[in-house]
């Protein structure tokens, strides 16, 4: 009997940072107003946020006697994709150079990889149109 | 020739666990027919995929990988006790994002890999970009008045003990 109630307290409560956490990361979302900080947001909401929600789930799950490692799995698979996501959305960000304050230069290496654009692409580019150097 | 031959049917044993591993949880139910398809599968896509990969990860000290895991997890709570804050309750004006620059002792792409992923994971930093030589690593951090403390913490926190697991 007390078991029940403390499972039952651990999955609502587990539910209930889920649900704040994710609710921050939109709020992040919301508010932040350039677009490099605002990538921060959504980084919270897929770690602790869903992985509250998906322990939680696993918990009830385990409780019930039915019990799934598949949480177990979709939180591998978060953890590896999500950074890759994250890292494409700010590529784009550097590619279009328009954030307030300029990357810095590489130490040893002469450009970033995004913008490393290769020798035979160089004559594509529109007359006119400069490349986007990072300030030094 | 026998060695050239295991190496041409299992290009990455370890990726070949895992993928039977990962097949079995999804099946969600362990019997002789999960194992045998998932091997299937593990002995396949290691097969097709190992052109692009050609050089076996080497892990000199993987029994630090599951502390190391553990420290991230924690990291990533407290992280995100942070950065909650820093959105609901500062001002838009006075969160000091700025980027970083970490230049890079590792040198292998799974630890570089491990490494920015760690950086993405954990709230507050996103590891945005690889120099073109992969000596240095890009990372934007979301409230960093002292860009070089965040350097300092990442390289002595997370790097130094990814060098000491794959190199």
């Amino acid at each position: 009997m007390t078991m029940d109630l403390f499972l039952e307290g651990l999955v609502a409560l587990l539910i209930v940072i889920g649900g704040i956490f994710t609710l921050v990361g939109s709020v992040g979302l919301l508010k932040l107003s350039r677009p490099m900080p605002r990538l921060h947001a959504p980084t919270k909401a897929s770690t602790l946020g869903v992985g509250a929600i998906l322990m939680a789930s696993m918990v009830l799950a385990f409780w019930r006697g039915e019990g799934s490692l598949h949480e177990l799995l979709i939180t591998c698979f978060m953890f590896v994709t999500a950074p890759i996501s994250a890292l494409f959305i700010a590529k784009v960000h550097l590619h279009r150079g328009e954030m307030a304050v300029a990357p810095p230069h590489p130490p040893k290496d002469d450009v970033w990889a995004t913008l490393d654009t290769p020798e035979e692409d160089l004559d594509l580019r529109k007359p006119g149109e400069t490349p986007v150097t990072p300030a030094e | 020739m026998p060695r050239q031959l295991a190496r041409r049917i299992l290009p990455h044993p370890l990726l070949t666990l895992l993928l039977v591993a990962a097949w079995c949880l999804l099946q969600n139910h362990l019997s002789l027919g999960t194992v045998v398809f998932g091997l299937i599968l593990g002995l396949l896509i290691p097969g097709f995929i190992a052109p692009y990969w050609p050089d076996r990860p080497q892990m000199k000290k993987p029994h630090l990988l599951p502390g190391y895991v553990l420290m991230v997890i924690w990291d990533i709570i407290v992280a995100n006790c942070n950065v909650a804050y820093i959105v609901l309750f500062r001002s838009n004006a006075s969160i000091q994002s700025n980027w970083v620059l970490v230049p890079l002792d590792v040198k292998t792409p799974e630890a570089i890999s491990m490494l920015a992923g760690t950086i993405t994971l954990t709230p507050g930093t996103v590891s945005a970009d690889l120099s073109d030589e992969g000596h240095a690593l890009l990372v934007h951090a979301l409230d960093a008045p002292d860009p070089d403390a965040v350097r300092d913490h990442i390289k002595s926190r997370y790097e130094r003990r990814l060098k000491e697991i794959f190199e």
